[in-house]
Parts: structure tokens; C-alpha cells; sequence
């Protein structure tokens, strides 16, 4: 055999080689690029006609240049030209030129595709090949329309050369996944399918991807494949380790062709011809078999390539889930697998076994390796393979060892890894309310969680548990003394809180017998955690503390005192504010049964699908096996015993009232307000219908322009509904907005800062015509100090660019104040989120291809681009922001449709931040053009 | 290699970030990660990784022997490969990989038959 010798050939070149690895820097090895540039440029321009060897040499320079990172944007044309020499070798450089560098220059892929065809009806298979390659290498949409029809030609004609057909094969494939549609089978699906048969292994490798794949596409179509694969596997598996020469890899005969085999028929269900099923079942139970004959060599290659084979027979075997003893043998053999000392195979016996488990005939069989797993959850030093034992341990839980399991899992927690404690969390627990039987395990079990890992546990999780136990009136009196007991920890997380001022206030009583947990050992054991907490969380113990009111009258003084305390009750979060005030009026006003009434124990939640369970589809994603058991899927066995109401209870968010008692006390709250004197300025809202906001009669000036500074304001609300909309000395107004499909309800909340009364006090709304609003009229008079509340309601007929103006006009001290300001109305306040997979996000952004229906801007970045931030801001948007679509993590991708009276519009968009340039590319595409504009131009200035 | 369209800052990104991935990884661990929405398979040879992405469904020990029958057809063409021979025959480890991967999948696994095919091209001229 000749050894092939350094660059022989081209002497120039690999001297310029030798050059580039001698330079000491990375200034002189561009030095020595720019020269050499200069230089092939010159002898592309030169008077002087290269021959065909220098031509090769320079591309071939041109090329290496471009791997090492450097642009290169000439010498195309010379490639091309190399692409018509006769010389193999020369040839070869084009091709390899055109593959490695090619763009869509359109000039260029004629000539290119003139090359190309001329190669193909040569009839030199040498050339033939070099043009199918380049065509596989590119596999533009150009040469699918030039090429489709005439490839399949090729690859069926009788007289075609083996090496050809392979590259046929292959070529058609890549065309066939770029370009579908321009592929077209037809009348050669049946001598495809043959090629099954063909007497050169090589020809059978090659095209039983594209059979693959075309089957996967078109199962009947291609479904006689079936038996001629079952056929050729069968002779594989029972030659000799010598019979296929050439194919023979360590001692095994075409590993890589019987697991192509073997894939091909997990395209299809078990053969129903009993004949060819007989001889699969026998393949498989040779291939069975081999596993278990003594190694013909030591070597880990030979062992890799039988069990390749293995693992691809036992996915089969898994895939038909109907030979309960092909199953059981092959959990047997993983479970071998599972104390190998090769790393490699307890991971992918791990894996494979996972989608065992949720067999029900090889179910049990799995269970028995349970305590080699939980060793591997403890012991492994590869994440990875941690992980998969996790996933193991999840998949193979049932009522009999969940305790076990659980417990294993929480005390991996502890030390896990950060990148799957979320996961982790989720499967805990899932696990604990999927089989638990006592419901205080489950609450130890979910406190615990909480305790170990609060971080990770996000709101679905302590939802449920609070569902679980207002559903539950068994478990109550646990849960509240549990959750006590976990408070007295020094620190605790503020999950915990959360479900301790829930649990408390709705069934604190429970315990309060006994004194070391009386009411007031409870109120205060809540409130010392109260300004260690954040806003949402503070909110809820305030509601707590109302209800604390009405099961213990004794507390009612001290915790007034606290409501009325300045930080509560002037509190500048408006939230807070508003329930501190609202509560405290309410437990002083209200007599002990309207209290009693308003502030009642929940009613159980509504039975629906466990969020957790989607949120935790949602992350693995599709093709999540270990999931796959939770999908109705239930094992025959379990049916019986799990009709546990709870089993598999509500959804949350949207019914759960989890931000305390407030919301189903609401429209209580509001009469007892309007009777109550002193606090009636801020229900005012009651006391009109419905205005139309067209000219009322209380504008006596013409309103003034809009302040200078409302379009600043304005993006303020582009990402966010409630805040602060406007401030001077007399006046503040603070908005909240809330929005459903393409209708909007805005709070504005005008305060009075004087302590001196506004008169004539009106406001007006003035529309684009694409919009329309109504709002409720005010009383004329302002007291000092006070603020009242107006309600806008506004509709969206169809998409729009300008926000509607507010006027409001008032008298104080006898000088009339004019303002205008914009109404924070933005187009992308009437999106609804869309969560789509990556795939469907690729085929609509696809769809939108029309220039007119993108727009993009590219922008330096005026804020910090720390990632929850952004994420934030997207959210705040009102778009879906899409998990593992784009394939750079970096990226964010978010999908939406705009709710229109008129129309909907559906709007996909793409953020691609350069921390390093500190620059963002952002790419909005949607059905409508000036919907793409306008959502573009505002998410711009939020960034 | 690519068998998927990216552009070139892309392609960039995708090399660095393989190679913090596979590179960190010991002897102890699996020769399998997964990155991004697939996985990679490598091997390493003395100071060189060869690394396959893939489909998270691929058979990752028919991939990892698909590397290691690729490195002893360099090995054998090359007469004892070392990483030289690979730079300064790049345009030639490009036609190597063509005859045993195309589109991303395997186009011939027979090494006699691929060295046969080889050394008939590196008779022409």
C-alpha cells in the first residue's frame, strides 16, 4: 500500500501549510494569509491564462484559508472552472471548493448545475460520484428542481455502477429531506424498495436510509420492505462471522447495516404474515443469544458492534410490545448490563430499560433491578448516567415501591446537580401524589422538597400541594401541623411560607388547641417571616392574616395593629396597600357573620389533569419516554386501585384562587365599601352606566397636546401592565390594565397629593379609529389627599400604530389644569400566547416568508442583557416564549397571535442578543405587515 | 462536516461549543453527550477527538464504531496517520469521509472496499 506523502501533488501548498503552522502569532499568521491573498489575486487577474494545475493549487489555498476562520469572497469563478476539467484531481478541488463555500449566488449555481449535469450523463462513475456528492453536500433547493427527477434514474438503472448507485441513494435522500415536495417517488418506489436484495452490501447500507426514511413518510406505500428486510436480516444474523468478508466487522457480520435493519422495521407494527413473523422472532432470538455466547475477541470494538445490534433488536422488541418473553429476556440482559464496567453500556442499559418499564409484561422484571439503580443514582460519576438512573427509577415507580423511591430521590436532591434538580423536583412530585396512599407522606414528602430544594420548586408544585389539601379534610390537621412545625426553622424557604400562610389560615384552627400553637404562637411565627418576603408572598399572609380574624376573634386586635401599621397601610406596592386597607376595613366593619361568610374556608378545587405532569412533558419534550407512562397509558394491574380522588386533580392557574381569600371575596368587599362613609371616593365606579367617550360636557377648553414625554411613558408599558403613568406635583396616576382576546380593562387610580380639593374634575378619551373605548364617568369633586378609581374599557377592531390620547382636566385652587397624556395601548397587549414545538415554529416562520411580512432591526442594547430580564420583557409582551426551538440557546424565539375584532394575526418572533457587541437582532414575522413593523419598532426600545 | 444548513457565525458557534462539551469529559465518562437537541458520540485518539452528532434515537454504539471504522481507513490510507497528515491532506480526508458518510448518513462500511475505491482515485490524475 503507497502511503501518501505530505500535499504531494501540490508542492506550493504545502509549503504554504508548513508557513502557517510556523507562525509564532496570530499576527503573523494573518500576515502571511493577506500575503498569500495578494497573491493568488493577482495570478486570478494576471494577462497571463493559468493551467489547470496552478488554477487546483490556488482554490485548494483559497479553501484552506477558509477553514482556518478567514472570509474568502473570490476565486468561485475558478472553481467553477475546474469544475469542466477533464482531471480527476482537478475536479475534485472544484467540488470540494463548491461543497464546502457555496452560497446562493444565482449566476453561479447555473454554471455550477451545468457542471453538475454534464458529470452525471458522463457515464464516468468517478466523475458521476464527485457530481452526486457535491449534490448531497449542498442539497440547495436549486439543484432539487434541477436534479430530482433525473437522480432516482440513476439509482434504479440496471447498468449504473454499485459505487454510483450508493451515492444516488444517498444524494436522493438529502434532497428528499430538503426538498419533499420536488421529490417524487412514484413509479420507482417498488425497484427502491428492492435494492433490499441488491448483491452488494454496500448498495443495501446506502439506500436503506433513504427506504427509511421515505417509509417513516409513507408507511403503505413502502410496506413491502418489510418482509425483503426481514429476509436479508435473517441472512445476516445466521452466517458464519466469516461469510460476509468484506462486511465483516471484529468477527460480526454488517453491524451497521443490521441495525439499519432493524430500525427500518420500527417503521412498521409486527409483520402480520405469521411465516415472516416466525423468522423475525427467530433473528431476534439469535441476536438474543449471541449476547450471551462467549466474546470471539477482546477487543471493545467487537463487543460494541454486537451490542449496537442488541440495543437496535431490544428498541424492536420494545416497539412491537407483544412477545412477553422476548421482553423479559431482554430486561434480563440489560439488567447484565447494568453492572458492566464499560461506563458506555450502563448508560444505554439504563436508558433502554426505562422504555421497559412501561411495558406491562416486562414492568415487574425491570422492578427486580432496583436497588442496582438507586447504587448508580448514588454512585455514578457521570451526570449523565445519574440521570438516566433518575429517569429509571421514575419510570419503574409504582404503588408498591414508591416510598422507597421517593426517598431515594429526595436524598439525591440534596446533592444533585444543579442542571436537573428542577426535573427532579417535578418527578418527586409527581411520584408522591401518583401513588400516595397516606396523604400525610405526601405532605412530608412535598415540604421536604421544599425544604431541600426550594429553589426548584416552582409554583405548580406548592399549588398542588395546597389543592391536595383543601380537597382532603383527612389530611388537614396534619398538613397545618407539619407546615407550623416546618416554619420554626430559622431559615425557611419562602415557598414554605407561602404554603404556611395558606395552610394556616385556612386551617390553623385545626391545631390551635394545643398551646404551643395557639393563634397568636402562629400569627406571630407567620409575621416573622413577613418582611423577609417578597411582594406575591406578602400579599398572600396578608390574606391569612384576614382570615386569622375570623377563626380566632381573639387575634383581631393585634393583627389591626399590624394592618394599620404605615408599612401596610401606605405601603407603596398598590397590591399591598389595597388589601391592607381593604382587609382592615373589612374586619372592622363588617359584623362576625358577613366575615365569616366573605372569609369561609375554600371550597375543594375541581377535578383536573395535574399541571405538574405538563409542565414536566413540557420540558423533556417530545419523544420523552419516561413520561410516557403517565399518558393514559395505565398498566392493567394499577386500574383498580387508583381511583383516589385526587389522583389526578386540577390544572391550577387558571381556577385556583391562589392569591388568597381576596378574589372570591371581591365583589363583597366593594358593597361594603360603597356603604361605608369615608372609603366610598374609591368605588365611585358604581355609580354610573357605561359613557361613551365622545365629547362630554363637562370640557370646556380644548385638550392640550400630549406631554412631550408621553411616548417615553409609553414604552414604559410596552412589556408591563400596572405601574405609576404619571406624576407632578398635584396629581399621580397609577394604571392597572388587564386584557382578554382583543378587549381591555383599564384601572386608573388618580391620586390627589394636595390637601386641597380638585373641582370640575373630567377626562376624556380620545381613539384611533381602530380602536374603540368606553369609560365610566367621575364624580366632579377630587377630595384631598384622596384617590378615586376610573374604569376604560377598550376594544380592539383591528390592529393599529397610534395609542389613544387621555385628557384630564381639573380646577385646583381655581386655575384649570389641562394634561394629556397617551394611554398606555399598545398592539401587543391583545396577544395571546401560542406554545408550538420547534418544528411547527420552523414550518409557519417559514410560511411568512415575504419580505413584507418581516421586520428586523438591529440595535445596540440600552439595557443590562441579563437573560431572566429579557425573558421577563418577552413574557411581559404578551408572547409565548418558546423552550429549545431556536438551536442556539442564546436565541429567543416567541409565538403570539394578535386578537383583533376584525382578524386575528399571527405573529412569530426571534431575539438574537451579541453580549459581546452588546447588539440585538430582532426578527418579528406575521401575516400582516404593519402588525410586523409596529411590534418590531416598539420591543426595539425595550431592550 | 455539515449535513444542516447554519451560516457561518453559526458553524463558529457550534465548533467552540462542541468542544467545551466533549472536551472536559474523562476516561470514566459515556462517550455519548447531548447537546442541544441531539447528541454527540466521540472518541478520542491520543490528542484528537472525533466526534458524530446525531439523532437522539440513533443507535449511539453503531455510531461510535462508525468512527473508529473511519479512523482505521485514515490509518490504513495514510500509513499510520498522525493529525500532519490530516491538515496537509485536508481536501483528501474530505473525500475519504464522502466515500463512508453522505447526508448525514453511512454510505460504506467495508474498508477494503473504500481503500480499494481510494487508492484507484489517488491513481488518477
Amino acid at each position: 500500500m503507497p502511503a501518501v506523502s505530505k500535499g504531494d501533488g501540490m508542492r506550493g501548498l504545502a509549503v504554504f501549510i508548513s508557513d502557517i503552522r510556523n507562525c509564532k502569532s496570530k499576527e503573523a499568521e494573518i500576515k502571511r494569509i493577506n500575503k498569500e491573498l495578494a497573491n493568488i489575486r493577482s495570478k486570478f487577474k494576471g494577462d497571463k491564462a493559468l493551467d489547470g494545475y496552478s488554477k487546483k493549487k490556488y482554490v485548494c489555498k483559497l479553501l484552506f484559508i477558509f477553514l482556518l476562520g478567514h472570509d474568502i469572497d473570490f476565486g468561485h469563478m475558478e472553481a467553477v472552472n475546474l469544475l469542466s476539467s477533464n482531471k480527476y484531481t482537478e475536479k475534485q478541488i472544484g467540488y470540494l471548493f463548491i461543497s464546502v463555500l457555496v452560497n446562493s449566488n444565482s449566476e453561479l449555481i447555473r454554471l455550477i448545475n451545468n457542471a453538475i449535469k454534464n458529470d452525471l450523463s458522463s457515464r464516468n462513475p468517478t466523475f458521476m460520484c464527485l457530481a452526486l456528492h457535491c449534490i448531497a453536500n449542498v442539497g440547495s433547493r436549486e439543484m432539487a428542481e434541477a436534479f430530482a427527477g433525473e437522480i432516482p434514474r440513476i439509482l434504479v438503472a440496471g447498468d449504473t455502477m454499485d459505487s454510483v448507485k450508493q451515492s444516488a441513494a444517498l444524494c436522493l435522500l438529502r434532497l428528499y429531506k430538503a426538498s419533499p415536495d420536488l421529490v417524487l417517488m412514484g413509479e420507482w418506489t417498488s425497484r427502491v424498495v428492492h435494492l433490499l436484495n441488491d448483491q452488494h452490501m454496500g448498495v443495501v447500507t446506502a439506500a436503506i436510509s433513504l427506504i427509511t426514511c421515505l417509509s417513516s413518510k409513507n408507511p403503505d406505500e413502502f410496506k413491502t420492505c418489510v418482509s425483503l428486510a426481514v429476509s436479508r436480516l435473517s441472512r445476516i444474523v445466521s452466517s458464519a462471522s466469516t461469510d460476509l468478508q468484506d462486511y465483516t466487522y471484529y468477527f460480526v457480520p454488517a453491524p451497521w447495516l443490521s441495525c439499519k435493519l432493524l430500525r427500518l422495521l420500527q417503521c412498521y407494527p409486527p409483520p402480520e404474515d405469521g411465516a415472516v413473523k416466525g423468522r423475525l422472532v427467530e433473528c431476534l432470538e439469535t441476536i438474543l443469544n449471541k449476547a450471551q455466547e462467549p466474546p470471539k475477541s477482546k477487543k471493545v470494538q467487537h463487543s460494541n458492534a454486537k451490542n449496537a445490534i442488541l440495543f437496535e433488536a431490544i428498541s424492536l422488541i420494545i416497539h412491537y410490545d407483544s412477545e412477553p418473553n422476548l421482553l423479559v429476556r431482554a430486561c434480563n440482559q440489560l439488567g447484565q448490563f447494568l453492572q458492566h464496567r464499560e461506563t458506555n453500556l450502563r448508560y444505554l442499559a439504563l436508558e433502554s430499560m426505562c422504555t421497559l418499564a412501561s411495558s406491562e409484561f416486562s414492568h415487574e422484571a425491570v422492578k427486580t433491578h432496583i436497588e442496582t439503580v438507586i447504587n448508580a443514582l448514588k454512585t455514578e460519576r457521570d451526570v449523565s448516567v445519574r440521570q438516566r438512573a433518575a429517569d429509571l427509577l421514575y419510570a419503574m415507580c409504582d404503588r408498591s415501591n414508591a416510598k422507597q423511591i421517593v426517598a431515594e430521590m429526595l436524598s439525591y436532591l440534596e446533592t444533585a446537580d444543579y442542571s436537573i434538580r428542577e426535573e427532579m423536583v417535578l418527578k418527586v412530585a409527581i411520584l408522591a401524589e401518583k401513588y400516595a396512599v397516606d396523604y400525610s407522606w405526601y405532605v412530608d414528602t412535598i415540604l421536604n422538597l421544599i425544604r431541600i430544594a426550594g429553589d426548584y420548586v416552582s409554583e405548580e408544585v406548592w399549588y398542588r400541594v395546597i389543592q391536595i389539601v383543601i380537597n382532603r379534610d383527612d389530611v388537614q390537621g396534619y398538613a397545618a401541623k407539619t407546615v407550623f412545625e416546618a416554619l420554626q426553622a430559622p431559615a425557611c424557604h419562602e415557598n414554605m411560607v407561602k404554603v404556611g400562610g395558606y395552610i394556616l389560615g385556612e386551617f390553623g384552627n385545626l391545631i390551635a388547641g394545643d398551646p404551643r400553637s395557639s393563634p397568636l404562637v402562629q400569627f406571630n411565627l407567620l409575621h416573622s417571616k413577613f418582611h423577609l418576603c417578597s411582594v406575591p408572598t406578602r400579599a398572600l399572609l396578608l390574606s391569612a392574616y384576614i382570615k386569622f380574624i375570623n377563626l380566632f376573634p381573639e387575634t383581631k386586635a393585634t393583627i389591626q395593629e399590624v394592618l394599620r401599621s404605615d408599612s401596610q397601610i401606605r405601603n407603596s406596592d398598590v397590591e399591598l396597600q389595597q388589601r391592607a386597607v381593604e382587609y382592615l376595613k373589612l374586619s372592622s366593619i363588617a359584623s362576625t357573620d358577613v366575615l365569616a361568610t366573605v372569609l369561609e374556608e375554600m371550597p375543594p378545587f375541581p377535578e383536573r389533569e395535574s399541571s405538574i405532569l405538563a409542565k414536566l412533558k413540557k420540558k423533556k419534550g417530545p419523544g420523552a419516554v419516561s413520561v410516557e407512562l403517565e399518558d393514559g397509558k395505565e398498566r392493567g394491574d394499577y386500574n383498580g386501585s387508583t381511583p383516589s380522588p385526587s389522583a389526578d386533580l386540577l390544572g391550577l392557574r387558571s381556577a385556583a384562587p391562589v392569591s388568597g381569600a381576596a378574589p372570591s371575596a371581591g365583589s363583597l368587599l366593594v358593597d361594603v365599601f360603597s356603604e361605608a362613609g369615608p372609603a366610598a371616593a374609591s368605588a365611585g365606579v358604581n355609580d354610573d352606566g357605561f359613557l361613551s367617550s365622545a365629547p362630554t360636557s363637562a370640557a370646556s377648553e380644548d385638550p392640550a397636546p400630549p406631554l412631550p414625554e408621553s411616548d417615553e411613558l409609553l414604552n414604559k408599558f410596552v412589556c408591563k401592565n400596572n405601574g405609576v403613568l404619571f406624576e407632578n406635583q398635584l396629581l399621580q396616576i397609577g394604571i392597572k390594565s388587564e386584557y382578554r382576546q382583543n378587549l381591555g380593562r383599564m384601572y386608573l387610580f388618580y391620586g390627589n397629593k394636595t390637601s386641597v380639593q380638585f373641582v370640575s374634575f373630567s377626562t376624556t378619551v380620545s381613539c384611533p379609529g381602530e380602536l374603540q373605548s368606553h369609560i365610566l364617568q367621575l364624580e366632579p369633586l377630587v377630595e384631598g389627599g384622596a384617590q378615586v378609581q376610573q374604569v376604560i374599557n377598550i376594544e380592539c377592531l383591528t390592529d393599529f400604530v397610534d395609542a389613544p390620547l387621555l385628557n384630564i382636566k381639573f380646577r385646583y385652587g381655581g386655575a384649570l389644569q389641562n394634561i394629556s397624556l397617551k394611554l398606555p395601548v399598545t398592539i401587543n397587549k391583545f396577544f395571546q400566547p401560542t406554545e408550538m414545538a420547534a418544528a411547527d415554529f420552523f414550518q409557519r416562520w417559514k410560511q411568512l416568508s415575504q419580505p413584507q411580512q418581516e421586520a428586523q432591526k438591529i440595535f445596540k442594547a440600552s439595557h443590562g442583557m441579563d437573560t431572566e430580564v429579557l425573558k421577563a420583557k418577552l413574557l411581559g409582551l404578551g408572547t409565548a416564549l418558546l423552550e429549545n426551538v431556536d438551536p442556539n440557546p442564546e436565541n429567543y424565539v416567541c409565538a403570539g397571535v394578535i386578537q383583533t375584532k376584525a382578524q386575528q394575526v399571527g405573529c412569530l418572533l426571534r431575539l438574537e442578543p451579541n453580549a459581546q457587541a452588546q447588539m440585538y437582532r430582532l426578527t418579528l414575522r406575521s401575516s400582516k405587515d404593519t402588525v410586523s413593523q409596529r411590534v418590531c419598532d416598539l420591543l426595539a426600545e425595550q431592550f | 462536516k455539515w449535513y444542516m444548513q447554519f451560516d457561518d457565525d453559526e458553524k463558529q458557534k457550534l465548533i467552540e461549543e462542541v468542544h467545551a462539551v466533549v472536551t472536559v469529559r474523562d476516561a470514566k465518562h459515556t462517550n455519548f453527550v447531548e447537546f442541544r437537541n441531539f447528541k454527540i458520540i466521540y472518541r478520542r485518539y491520543a490528542g484528537l477527538y472525533f466526534c458524530i452528532c446525531v439523532d437522539v434515537t440513533d443507535n449511539n454504539l453503531a455510531y461510535l464504531e462508525g468512527i473508529h471504522n473511519f479512523v482505521e481507513v485514515l490509518n490504513e490510507y495514510f500509513h499510520n496517520v498522525c493529525e500532519l497528515d490530516l491538515v496537509f491532506n485536508f481536501y483528501k480526508v474530505y473525500t475519504v469521509v464522502d466515500e463512508m458518510f453522505l447526508a448525514g448518513e453511512i454510505r460504506e462500511t467495508s474498508q477494503t472496499k473504500v481503500l480499494k475505491q481510494l487508492l484507484m482515485l489517488q491513481s488518477l490524475e
